[in-house]
């Protein structure tokens, strides 16, 4: 049952240049693929794509071979590259985590989150924090795949690898597909069980040419 | 570090708090950074290192004089020998104190991101602002882009442009390298380096390390608002035992290429700090004293640190 992009291809307007060209890329239920790239390279575009917020231009995103659902929860799950702008800022963060289907004790004390900050507006709290309510925001919500595009650049490393145990955890658990976006070719050897560098291979346009396997 | 004749900017005992509204019309003072010391001298690059709300960005804000209306700042502040008042804070900054942003929020959605990079600066500098951008690996046609029209690492190496056309001689980059690839972040943080060379100062705030290490003189670890260490970036390389705090072990324990462990707990909240020393309440070693007294800062093995126990 995987989450498959095929041959798509995207371009924001008619006149503006080709971001993605005839892009396939397929991420199973209980596995955990990381994307390396240049920035520039479309990852931020093509995460928007599996996600739903992007409607591809040609081919088609499916989740087990039927189109992304309109309504309801979306199965898959983003989680931004910049907190602040993912949360609307004249919302308290309790009103937030409701919104993606309530609160599980257990997750909010795997990222530390406090009772008290639950009634402070995005603002009030620094960026590590907030992403730390995005990840658990997108937890909550029972998600199946989670797109993490590059969530962990903007924290420190403790925070960093705390954030990841969960993912990793929950993502066990729940046998979650996980993409990770990520810069860092350390984290992807550490979290991936598959890895694909846009820079090195064309691996996703060609999905069945073999890919770089870490064995954990 | 004081036989140095040329120390550009001097902090000491910096304190900032925020009056906040608690419950109803109740108000409280949150103090966010507590006793903070830090030298940084001309020609060397100063790597602020630290967990996430430990006021890493504050601490740029307080030394722009830029923070927001509900905010005291006490201590003293010295630029180039004398004291950094408001006045002076705002003759400096643009011109002589420079800032690389941290969020790409801070671009200007309406301004085309070749005249935002140059700024007030006139007559034009077209030739440097291209030389510039090819050096941080921009297309020429970047300048006529709006900040919508660029993917997340070019918007930060534009935000690195902006400090970098003037003339500045103390440059704050706050996290400047997230969202570049290695490539280009080690373009960017060499160039940070020239500027050293050329006798100006940089305090590099980043979650990096690893890239801070390779580029940075001394790294200052902060904690909850202070520094706990301030250390030589060679010791960093060495590994966790040439480290003096606790803390800054656990964060090169941390590192992905070094074994990914996190330490459990969280930074304390500001409101709610531990009556002694702020890391107690998640350090493997702390006895009876740590939570009795803060540690005072003092010398160990060419660095400082503020820890009880450290050897």
């Amino acid at each position: 049952m995987p989450l498959e992009a095929r041959n798509i291809s995207f371009r924001y307007h008619k006149r503006q240049p080709w971001v993605l060209e005839n892009r396939s890329l397929s991420l199973c239920r209980g596995e955990r693929l990381a994307l390396l790239a240049p920035s520039g390279y479309g990852k931020t575009t093509l995460a928007l794509l599996l996600s739903g917020y992007l409607k591809p231009t040609k081919g088609q995103i499916l989740l087990d071979e039927k189109p992304l659902p309109q309504k309801g929860v979306c199965p898959v799950q983003l989680i931004y590259q910049h907190p602040e702008k993912a949360m609307n800022p004249r919302w308290r963060l309790k009103r937030v985590l409701e919104e993606s289907g309530g609160m599980q004790q257990n997750i909010l004390d795997a990222f530390g989150i406090e009772h008290a900050w639950l009634n402070r507006f995005p603002g009030e709290l620094s960026g590590g924090e907030l992403q730390r309510f995005c990840v658990a925001r997108a937890l909550l919500s029972g998600a199946d795949y989670l797109i993490c595009d590059e969530i962990s650049t903007m924290l420190d490393v403790i925070t960093q690898a705390q954030i990841w145990k969960v993912i990793l955890e929950e993502g066990e658990k729940r046998n979650m597909g996980i993409l990770a976006v990520t810069h860092n070719w350390h984290l992807a050897r550490r979290i991936a069980t598959r890895i694909v560098d846009l820079q090195v291979s064309e691996a996703l346009a060609r999905p069945a040419s073999p890919d770089v396997y870490f064995p954990r | 570090m004081n036989e140095k004749k040329d120390i550009l900017l001097e902090i000491h005992n910096l304190s900032v708090s925020f009056c906040m509204y608690h419950h109803g019309l109740e108000q409280r003072d949150l103090q966010v950074i507590s006793d903070l010391h830090l030298n940084v001298a001309a020609g060397e690059i100063v790597a602020v290192a630290g967990s996430s709300g430990s006021g890493k960005s504050l601490l740029a804000s307080a030394i722009l004089g830029i923070l927001p209306g509900n905010a005291t700042v006490r201590g003293q502040l010295y630029y180039k020998g004398k004291e950094l008042t408001k006045e002076r804070q705002g003759q400096l900054r643009g011109s002589e104190i420079a800032l690389v942003p941290q969020s790409v929020t801070y671009l200007d959605p309406r301004m085309k991101v070749g005249a935002q990079a140059v700024g007030h600066k006139r007559p034009y500098p077209t030739g440097k602002l291209r030389s510039l951008f090819q050096r941080l690996c921009l297309p020429e046609k970047t300048e006529r882009l709006y900040p919508f029209q660029l993917s997340g690492g070019m918007a930060r190496r534009v935000l690195v442009s902006t400090a970098l056309i003037t003339d500045a001689q103390l440059v704050i980059a706050d996290e400047p390298t997230p969202g570049m690839g290695l490539g280009q972040a080690m373009e960017a943080l060499g160039m940070f380096r020239e500027m050293a060379k050329d006798g100006k100062a940089v305090i590099l705030i980043t979650h990096d390390i690893d890239l801070a290490f390779e580029f940075a003189d001394r790294v200052a670890v902060f904690y909850a608002g202070t520094t706990v260490e301030i250390a030589p970036a060679s010791d960093f390389k060495r590994g966790a035992d040439a480290l003096r705090h606790p803390y800054s072990k656990a964060l090169w324990k941390a590192l992905p290429q070094n074994g990914f462990q996190p330490i459990g707990g969280f930074q304390p909240y500001a409101g709610n700090l531990p009556k002694g020393c702020l890391f107690a309440p998640r350090c493997p070693h702390k006895t009876a004293k740590c939570e009795d007294s803060v540690p005072a800062i003092k010398e160990v093995r060419g660095g400082e640190v503020r820890c009880h126990h450290a050897t």
